[in-house]
């Protein structure tokens, strides 16, 4: 067990190609640290450096205090499970499990006690004798995962290892991920691009995008304190939604409505166009809040809703506000994003798509024009070029007009 | 990477060995062509003087007399026409395996894999008593039939490889759209098989251009007789002298068209001896 | 001109009811299709297999026309009893050993280079297509010639012997003959290799990596079992070439110095000698030496046949 730092760590490929770009994180001893982050946003990459199967262009890599740039991966002590799990498919579970303590001289007697104890742990005892082919994914799984608890390991590296579960199987693993990791306390580092994922598992977070990494922190930092805009779209689902704003004179002016600009802490008083974001779960139905919050804090607003979506413990409602449409790079990777995955906004000319999640008990209906809430106190405003979190450090904004 | 100059390293040693590997013996014997018949003992790698007298030699007499010449035009004939008829047939073949049910379709296979693994010298005897008797000895025919018999497994291996990739689908569909049976053969078929049809012909006639034992075992004179044999039976300066000189330079000849070949069409040729050793 | 189809069903059909029309024209037309190319390959061996068998139990000698007849097995006894039947199948099989396995250490080193060239691959391949395209004639005449005591440069080099006359004794000439098959059938190996290197999964590389295996264990451990279907079959294909060795020996040695392989025994005493009984005695023979090696292959070590190629 031991802490990984990475130092100002950076990847360039031969063809001039940085997947990486000047990467600082600090991982804990015995934590479960995510990196997260649409494809292509370098996390994989960043997980083959700290294994040693990607050769680290500029930066240090330090695994327990000891720097191991130049180590090969049977070096430095770690254990990676595969998107693929990469069994042997000519070995049986017990010989795949086996493989990396025999290559290391160990006596078979202690081979098989380990393997047999991690076997037992991972539900595998009754399988060790058959090969890959014969198993199913979630047992092949588990065999991956077998193979890397076996060694005893510095560190876990698992890139993916639940994307090819199908999605009730996926659940499963995750929590049986979650209590293996407590209770073998290795540090761990995880890759994913499933936030939903990011977020139950790990104690903390590392959002990535294009290379750099966004913000770390823990799940609920996340959520509630975004630094910038891709964070604030890229974690919660469904996504927050998008708007564009005027500050002026103390006051935000948004296209459902004005709010005052409440206290900030420090740091730069935001002012003219900005991009506002709410989350869908602030909204709600005007007729479910009561009179005083509605007082306190936030906005009355009238909409037509285009779609509501019934899960029983929620409801979705969908509606359009008019906008002029908002030019933001980061805005335009988190549409491409999850477009389809989410209700993320559709940047259709002159128009707005909103989604808002209800109390069930709200009587909205498809084509009907509602009477809706939403809490400013949450709102939060980024800046339309550098999608930075312009609300930070504060609670947001005041009360209603 | 800092690994990278020294693999890199590596690599091209290997990649200069690889090639050293396949060319010396044909630069050597580029090396003997050039060589002028006096100096052909002087047993360097590299010739102190070149000339081309070996390759006159060659030529001399035209059709009639040279000893080359005739040759050459018989291998080349019955190459090209043992290709074309063996495509054609193993085309049936391999279209007819590919896409339709039958009853024997195994069979076929395992038996065109049982003739590729046979020893033609135990059909020789026989070839060389039926043709003596039907009159095809030293003719062009009586080597074109051995030669169909034992590369149609090859061809019949390869297309078939081939003809399972094809989408047949794309056939109906452009019937759909509007073309007629023939049309959508044509349109969409032919474009899609001619790689395939194309590689196995190569190897086809690679076959058939390289074989010695029927062509000195059912040949006896100019009238039929391949490049192959002919180079067996060069004669030299006196009985006692190989003609080293000329057979180099006849080498040579065959040669060079090959290597050219073979450069051109390199990814083909690899894509169809490998195609037949990937399952399906 | 079928009949159409009766009221009731064909009696006793081997498949359930009555094939379709349809599937029956298709299967006439698969039939036909196939018909020519079956023909052809039947009509040079099945016919004159048969013959060549009935050939040697009878005494048929082209130049005794004259004597002849059924002779029972006296042509085999006296092969079989032949000290040159035996040589001839010791030198074939020891060219067949020693160029196998040559061929296999090469052709592996040669695939992996091909398999893992980060750069110059039509190079490779062209170089490795080259001694395939090349007539086995041509090639054997080139390395005799670079051997050959008065114009070949081998003597020449700094390490070999200036007088060493390589086709006077027997083993030099098995070296240069050896020396000529490796160089021409190395690189069809190293293509059937090849084949079976691709279907291996990176992954399962980089796991050997973190599991600390180093280069040679991931090959012993990863890469040479996984390819042992593909190495069985190219084993298989290259012996039955193997033993089939003319063209080479006969330009070099035509068989002297006890070098000859009993296919040139065969065409000596089919071809030269017109002796038909005795030289179709030895064709079957080398047929069902061939059958051997191939049951040997299939049955013995497991071979699978359907995922190789013939040819080459």
């Amino acid at each position: 067990m031991a802490e990984i730092e990475l130092d100002g760590v950076s990847k360039v490929f031969d063809d001039g190609y940085e997947a990486v770009k000047d990467m600082d994180l600090e991982i804990r001893d015995g934590e479960f640290m995510i990196l997260v982050g649409p494809s292509g946003c370098g996390k994989s990459t960043a997980l083959r450096m700290i294994a040693g199967l990607e050769d680290i262009t500029r930066g240090e890599l330090r695994i327990g205090g000891q720097v191991v740039n130049d180590l090969a991966p049977k070096d430095r002590d770690v254990a990676m499970v595969f998107q693929n799990y990469a069994l042997y498919p000519h070995m049986t579970v017990r010989e795949n499990m086996g493989f990396s303590l025999q290559l290391a001289g160990v006596d078979k007697a202690e081979i098989n006690r380990k393997v047999e104890e991690a076997a037992r742990i991972l539900d595998l005892s009754d399988h060790l004798d058959r090969k890959p082919a014969n198993l199913s994914g979630g047992q092949r799984q588990r065999v991956a995962m077998g193979r890397a608890i076996v060694r005893d390991p510095k560190a876990f590296l698992l890139d993916e290892p639940l994307s090819n579960l199908d999605a009730k199987l996926r659940v499963q693993m995750r929590t049986e991920l979650a209590r293996l990791q407590s209770k073998l306390e290795t540090t761990t580092v995880y890759v994913t691009h499933d936030q939903t994922e990011a977020m139950t598992l790990g104690d903390r977070v590392a959002v990535m995008r294009a290379g750099v990494l966004q913000q770390v922190g823990t799940p609920g930092e996340l959520y509630d304190d975004p630094r910038n805009l891709f964070v604030a779209g890229f974690i919660g689902s469904p996504a927050m939604n998008f708007m564009p704003a005027e500050v002026s004179d103390g006051r935000v002016k948004l296209p459902i409505g004005e709010v005052a600009l409440g206290e900030q802490d420090g740091g730069a008083v935001p002012s003219g166009r900005v991009v506002a974001g709410l989350r869908p779960e602030h909204f709600e139905d005007a007729s479910l809040v009561g009179d005083e919050l509605k007082r306190e804090r936030g906005i009355e607003f009238e909409a037509e809703i285009d779609l509501v979506e019934s899960l029983g413990s929620d409801l979705y409602a969908y509606f359009r506000i008019a906008s002029e449409g908002i030019e933001s790079e980061q805005l335009a990777d988190l549409v491409n994003e999850s477009i389809g995955e989410t209700g993320a906004a559709n940047l259709v000319e002159g128009e707005e798509q909103i989604v808002a999640r209800l109390e069930p008990a709200s009587k909205v209906r498809r084509r009907e024009r509602a009477r809706l809430w939403v809490d400013a106190s949450r709102l939060h405003l980024f800046d339309p070029e550098s999608g930075e979190n312009l609300s930070r450090g504060g609670a947001g904004v005041g009360a209603a007009v | 990477m800092r690994r990278g100059t020294s693999e890199y390293a590596l690599w091209s040693i290997g990649i200069v060995l690889v090639l050293v590997f396949a060319l010396i013996p044909v630069l050597w014997l580029v090396s003997l062509s050039l060589k002028p018949p006096d100096a052909i003992t002087d047993q360097r790698f590299i010739p102190a003087e070149v000339s081309f007298d070996n390759y006159k030699s060659l030529f001399e007499g035209g059709i009639g007399d040279s000893p080359f010449i005739k040759p050459l035009i018989n291998s080349l004939g019955i190459a090209l026409i043992t290709t074309l008829v063996a495509i054609t047939l193993a085309s049936f073949t391999a279209y007819a395996i590919a896409r339709l049910e039958f009853p024997g379709k195994r069979l076929i296979l395992a038996g065109a894999l049982a003739i590729a693994m046979f020893p033609p010298i135990s059909t020789v005897g026989p070839l060389f008593d039926m043709w003596r008797s039907i009159g095809l000895y030293d003719t062009w025919p009586g080597l074109i039939i051995p030669y169909l018999t034992f590369s149609l497994p090859l061809a019949i291996y390869v297309l078939v490889a081939f003809f399972r990739e094809i989408p047949w689908e794309l056939e109906q569909a452009a019937q759909v759209d509007g073309a007629t049976p023939f049309q959508a053969f044509r349109k969409v078929i032919v474009p899609l098989a001619a790689p395939g049809v194309f590689t196995a012909a190569i190897l086809v006639f690679i076959f058939a251009w390289n074989d010695f034992l029927f062509a000195i075992s059912l040949t006896s004179s100019d009238a039929s007789r391949t490049v192959p044999a002919a180079l067996a039976f060069f004669t030299g300066e006196s009985s006692f002298t190989q003609p080293t000189g000329s057979i180099s330079a006849a080498a040579v000849v065959v040669t060079v068209p090959i290597i050219v070949f073979v450069l051109v069409f390199q990814r083909r040729i690899v894509a169809g001896l490998t195609s037949g050793a990937v399952k399906g | 001109m079928e009949a159409s189809a009766p009221a009731h069903p064909a009696p006793a059909s081997s498949s359930p009811g009555r094939a379709s029309e349809r599937t029956r024209s298709e299967r006439r037309l698969a039939w036909m299709l196939c018909a020519p190319a079956v023909v052809a390959m039947l009509a040079v061996t099945a016919y004159p297999i048969g013959y060549a068998i009935a050939l040697s139990v009878q005494e048929v000698d082209l130049r005794f026309p004259d004597q002849g007849g059924f002779v029972g097995l006296d042509n085999y006894r006296a092969v079989l009893t032949s000290d040159l039947w035996w040589t001839d199948i010791f030198n074939t099989v020891f060219i067949l050993v020693t160029t196998v396995a040559i061929e296999l250490v090469l052709g592996m080193a040669i695939a992996l280079v091909m398999h893992r060239a980060i750069f110059g691959r039509g190079a490779v391949r062209t170089a490795v297509l080259i001694p395939y395209g090349i007539i086995t004639v041509v090639a054997a005449f080139a390395w005799q010639f670079a051997f050959a005591p008065e114009t070949g440069f081998v003597n020449n080099l700094p390490l070999v012997s200036d007088e060493m006359d390589w086709f006077g004794g027997r083993f030099s000439s098995f070296a240069v003959i050896i020396m000529a098959e490796v160089w021409k059938t190395t690189p069809f190996m190293a293509l059937l290799l090849l084949a079976g290197l691709v279907t291996i999964d990176g992954q399962l590389y980089e796991a050997a990596k973190v599991d600390g295996a180093n280069a040679w264990q991931r090959f012993t451990r990863i890469t040479l079992p996984l390819m042992k279907p593909a190495i069985l079959v190219a084993l298989l294909f290259r012996s039955l070439d193997a033993f089939r060795v003319f063209d080479t020996i006969f330009i070099m040695t035509r068989g002297a110095q006890d070098t000859e392989s009993v296919s040139i025994l065969g065409f000596n005493q089919l071809i030269s000698r017109l002796n038909l009984g005795l030289g179709s005695a030895v064709s079957v023979l080398i047929f069902f030496c061939v059958f051997l090696i191939a049951f040997l292959f299939v049955k013995g070590l497991g071979a699978r046949v359907e995922e190789g190629r013939p040819g080459g």
